[in-house]
Parts: structure tokens; C-alpha cells; sequence
């Protein structure tokens, strides 16, 4: 007779290997050089470069009398990067390169379940661009004298936008990582994306002084809203004259991201392959 | 009789115009090694991707530990190791760290260390995956196979691309699983690898098996005949017997002395090919 089932029970938690996985995935991710440089630290680098650049001899965003530094009034937008890098940008390229490599495959064969792998996932996402937004704050703090909210308000604004940006980001993230064909095309499929939107959704521009076309196909996805969101957090009352509806829209900003977190959960449950598309 | 461990009937796979697998009958039983020998393109990965519940099957029927693969949960998947055909990922973990990581997803696996010194990785044990080399690298493979203590191992052209040395020591280590227990089915399409480590050889073409056997007795009696070669009258004389000792000693008290006189078993090689079609077929997967 063939063994009876001898081990039923012990099976180990979801839960339990979904974190087991986190670390396992934090330690690979920080082993990276791609994406320690292009991932982690690009919007610390950013924010250095753009503040030093445009922020020469004091020079400043002025509204009325208000006077933001541009170390200030960049911050907002490199947050709102680091956010999609560490989710969307990460996920779609790491999915892509172990789906192609053969990881997921290997995974797959073994008593993982799947919810432990995408647990390890959100988990890597988020502890790394908390520690990610973390150090740029700690950096435009410090480097830039750049004030941080004193009140719970704006905080607690700060954390929804994050946290939904960051699940939007990553379910999008796993949804798109089906589109490269090879492990290797992956950052050259992603990367151009996530650039593309960085320029019209006013990370690297005054939002208010782009076309307005552009302002408008920026506005169909989430970067501009995130960044929006942030730029309510981090720069003074007075700035909300600057945006283009007059308006922080918070409201808006949670429908649009709510959206996109939708869709791309659908998109991705749907898409979401063990294995490479040229092996069945 | 041992139960089986693996049991497939009538197997039938296949895709767009190509028929993978053709009705192909297969059965491992518990403690058993056995080597499924076949050229590119045979079937032999798709059985074992059915097996171990990659692919569904057109037809047949699979039972692996007395389960269809097909609906294998995570109790199931704990008492299976797969070794999958060469992988190049997990590059930036090391050894030591793999396995232990992977010996979590399990209920009751090996001690990390001793998987580590059985696959002779101890000196390498904090090196990265992308720093090993191929038959290193392989034996990674493995180490993460059999953390998990599987009844039933499923490898699967283990040692493509090794050298002889790297594939000696990694069929003394698939000798120690025997040792331990386990249940080994195995694809390859080395005839040494196949003759060195299998109790039961199965050779696989076009979808289906065309023998079975141990592997001395593979082929049949008459495919087993000894050939006597001597020289005699200017020309190379041959003759096929089962027994060669007495033909032997006819011939010498015949000449004497037997010009060039050479006596072969055919090896497992030329009786695998009289069974598979010499005629290469450039199989995309196997």
C-alpha cells in the first residue's frame, strides 16, 4: 500500500511563512545593486540633485508671499516616486525576472502556499519604502532644512495616501509583470513607464506649468494623484492655490487610486503565471 | 510487493499538432530508483510536469503517492520533491540561507546542515547561488528538493552539462537517497547515468515506452547475445551466442590460438538504440 497521508496536520501557517518570506525577500532586494540604486535610493538622488540644482542662491516657488524652497516643494513628488518605484516598479520587474528565471516555477512545486508569496511581497514592498520615504524625509530634514508637518492631520493624510498608493502600486505592479517577455527586457519594459510618468505627473516640473494636455493624460493615472496627495502633506496652506483645480481633491485622489487598486487586482488575478508564457 | 508510489496509465498529452505523450504507461514502486531514458523531444519532461501537477493531462490516469496530481494540495506537494530542468534564479541568496528557507515551507523536514553536507556544499555553504558553478549549482537544486524529506523525488535531467567528476559525486549522492528511502524517478539521457544509479530502466520514444527493464537486462535475451569476433580465412569472422564460453573453446580447439578473437556484450548503449528511432527528432519540449 502506497503511505497513508502522514502529515496532515503541521503544515506550516500562512501567516507564518508569508512573514518567513518578507525577510527573505528584504535580504535578496537589498543584495540588488539595480535595485538598490535604481529603486531605493533614485529618489533620494533625485531630490539632491533638483534641490542643489534649482535651489541656487535661495531661489524659491513663490506664492503670494509665501516663498517655498525648492528642496520643499520637490520633496512631495519624490516621496510620491519612491512610493511607485518601491511597489509598482519593483514588483513588475522582480516578478518578471523570477517568473522568467524559473523561481516562481520552483515555488510553486514545493508546499508554499500562494498567499505566503504575495504576504512576502506587500511585506517586502512596504518595508522598504517605509524605509525608503524614512530616509528621504530624514535627508530634506537634515541636508535641506526642509520643515516636516508638526500636525496629526496632515500625518494621518500622509499615511492613506502611502498605504493605498502603495497597494495600488504593487497589485498594478503584479499585473504588469506579465507583459515583459524575458527576465532580461523586464527594466526596459517597466523602467520607461515609470519614467514617462514621472516627467508629466509633476514629480520633476511644476505640475501647474505643464500643457495641459499633459496635465490631462497625467490625471488618467495615479502618479500625479499620489504626488498631489503628498504636496497636501508637505507644503504650506498656500500652495493649494497652485494646483491646477484650485484644490488639494483629496477626495478625488482616493476614488482615482481606489480604481486603479481595483483594476489592477482583477488584471493580475487574471494574468498571474507560475510559469514563463513559452512553457505551456 | 512494495505498493507503488507512482502509477501512470495511458498517459496522453499533446500540443497543437505534436502528440507528447502517446499513451505512455509508467510505474515506480515505493523505494525504487528508476531512469527514464529517451531522446529529445520523447515526453519524458511532460510526464513528469504532469506528475508533479504542472500540466493537466488530455487523457489517462496519474496517481503520485495515491493522488491525481491534478488535485495534489499542500500535504501532497510537502511529501513530493521536484528537481526541475537547469534554473539560473535565486541567484543572490547563498546556500546556507536557501536551504533553510526552503526547509521552512515543510512539516517535517532534514536538518538544513546535514542536506547541505550530503549534497557536498559544506565548504560553500555561505557562497551565492550565482557564485556556483553548474554542477554546484545543480546540487543546490537538489539540496532544495529533499529539505523537505519527500517520499518520492522527481529529477529531471539532473546532471545535463556536467563533468565526469561533478557527475560521479552527484550519483553517490542520489545513491545515499536510496540508502535513506526515498523514491527516486529520474529522466536522463546518459545510458551510464541511467545503468549506474537505476534498479529499472525505461526507455521513452515518441510518447510511449518501448522497453522496461533492469538495466543489464534491458532489451530482451536476444538483444543480450554475446558476439564472438575472430579472424579466420583472410576476414573478420562474427557470430552471436548465448554461449560464448563453449564457442570459445570449439574455435580453440579448432585454431589453436584465436587470431583476433574478441568477445562483447553489447552495452546498454547499442541496445538503446535499436529501441529509439535513430532518426533525430528535434522535439521542442521534451
Amino acid at each position: 500500500m502506497a503511505t497513508a497521508t502522514q502529515v496532515t496536520t503541521a503544515l506550516p501557517g500562512t501567516l507564518r511563512l508569508g512573514w518567513e518570506r518578507t525577510r527573505f525577500e528584504l535580504r535578496t532586494y537589498f543584495r540588488e545593486r539595480d535595485a538598490v540604486v535604481f529603486i531605493f535610493a533614485y529618489p533620494v538622488i533625485m531630490l539632491a540633485i533638483f534641490a542643489t540644482v534649482f535651489g541656487q542662491d535661495g531661489a524659491s516657488v513663490d506664492v503670494g508671499d509665501v516663498q517655498i524652497p525648492f528642496a520643499q516643494y520637490f520633496l512631495p513628488g519624490m516621496v510620491a516616486t519612491g512610493v511607485m518605484l518601491s511597489s509598482f516598479q519593483n514588483l513588475a520587474i522582480s516578478i518578471a525576472v523570477e517568473r522568467d528565471e524559473g523561481a516562481l516555477k520552483r515555488l510553486r512545486a514545493t508546499p508554499l502556499p500562494p498567499a505566503s508569496y504575495f504576504v512576502g511581497k506587500v511585506g517586502q514592498v512596504l518595508l522598504s519604502s517605509l524605509l525608503q520615504t524614512a530616509l528621504l524625509l530624514a535627508v530634506a530634514r537634515v541636508v535641506f532644512d526642509v520643515p516636516l508637518p508638526a500636525d496629526a492631520a496632515r500625518w494621518a493624510t500622509f499615511a492613506w495616501v502611502f498605504v493605498l498608493g502603495t497597494a495600488t502600486g504593487s497589485v498594478c505592479g503584479v499585473a504588469y509583470s506579465s507583459i515583459p517577455r524575458s527576465g532580461r527586457a523586464a527594466s526596459a519594459v517597466v523602467t520607461p513607464v515609470v519614467l514617462v510618468l514621472q516627467f508629466i505627473s509633476g514629480v520633476f516640473f511644476q505640475f501647474d506649468q505643464l500643457p495641459a494636455w499633459m496635465q490631462q493624460v497625467a490625471a488618467l493615472f495615479p502618479l500625479k494623484w499620489m504626488a498631489q496627495g503628498m504636496r497636501s502633506v508637505f507644503l504650506p496652506d498656500a500652495a493649494e492655490q497652485l494646483e491646477v483645480s484650485g484644490s488639494w481633491q483629496l477626495g478625488m485622489i482616493a476614488a482615482v487610486l481606489l480604481l486603479w487598486l481595483a483594476g489592477g487586482l482583477v488584471l493580475g488575478v487574471r494574468t498571474f503565471r507560475w510559469r514563463r508564457r513559452d512553457d505551456g | 510487493m512494495p505498493g507503488a508510489a507512482l502509477e501512470v496509465i495511458g498517459l496522453r498529452k499533446r500540443y497543437g499538432d505534436k502528440q507528447a505523450v502517446d499513451g505512455l504507461d509508467l510505474r515506480v514502486d515505493l523505494g525504487e530508483i528508476v531512469a527514464v531514458l529517451g531522446p529529445n523531444g520523447a515526453g519524458k519532461t511532460t510526464t513528469v510536469e504532469i506528475c508533479t501537477g504542472f500540466r493537466h493531462r488530455d487523457d489517462g490516469d496519474v496517481r503520485v503517492l495515491g493522488v491525481d496530481p491534478q488535485r495534489g494540495d499542500r500535504a501532497w506537494r510537502s511529501r513530493i520533491g521536484v528537481v526541475l530542468q537547469t534554473n539560473n534564479d535565486l541567484a543572490e541568496a547563498s546556500v546556507g540561507e536557501l536551504v533553510r528557507h526552503f526547509a521552512r515551507f515543510y512539516p517535517h523536514p532534514r536538518d538544513p546542515d546535514e542536506v547541505v553536507d550530503a549534497v557536498g556544499l559544506r565548504e560553500k555553504i555561505g557562497v551565492r547561488a550565482r557564485q556556483l558553478s553548474g554542477g554546484q549549482r545543480r546540487r543546490l537544486d537538489v539540496a532544495l528538493g529533499i529539505v523537505g524529506s519527500p517520499e518520492l523525488i522527481f529529477l529531471d535531467e539532473p546532471t545535463t552539462g556536467f563533468d565526469p567528476q561533478a557527475r560521479h559525486a552527484f550519483w553517490d549522492l542520489i545513491g545515499s537517497l536510496r540508502d535513506d528511502g526515498t523514491t527516486v524517478l529520474l529522466t536522463t539521457h546518459y545510458l551510464e547515468e541511467a545503468e549506474h544509479l537505476a534498479d529499472r530502466v525505461v526507455v521513452v520514444d515518441r510518447g510511449t515506452v518501448v522497453a522496461q527493464g533492469a538495466p543489464q537486462e534491458l532489451g530482451g535475451r536476444d538483444a543480450r547475445q554475446a558476439v564472438v569476433r575472430w579472424s579466420e580465412g583472410g576476414g573478420v569472422r562474427e557470430e552471436r551466442t548465448d554461449t560464448p564460453t563453449a564457442f570459445v573453446a570449439q574455435l580453440g580447439a579448432r585454431l589453436g590460438e584465436v587470431p583476433g578473437l574478441e568477445v562483447r556484450r553489447p552495452t546498454l548503449e547499442d541496445v538503446y538504440l535499436t529501441l529509439v528511432d535513430a532518426t533525430p527528432d528535434d522535439g521542442e519540449q521534451s
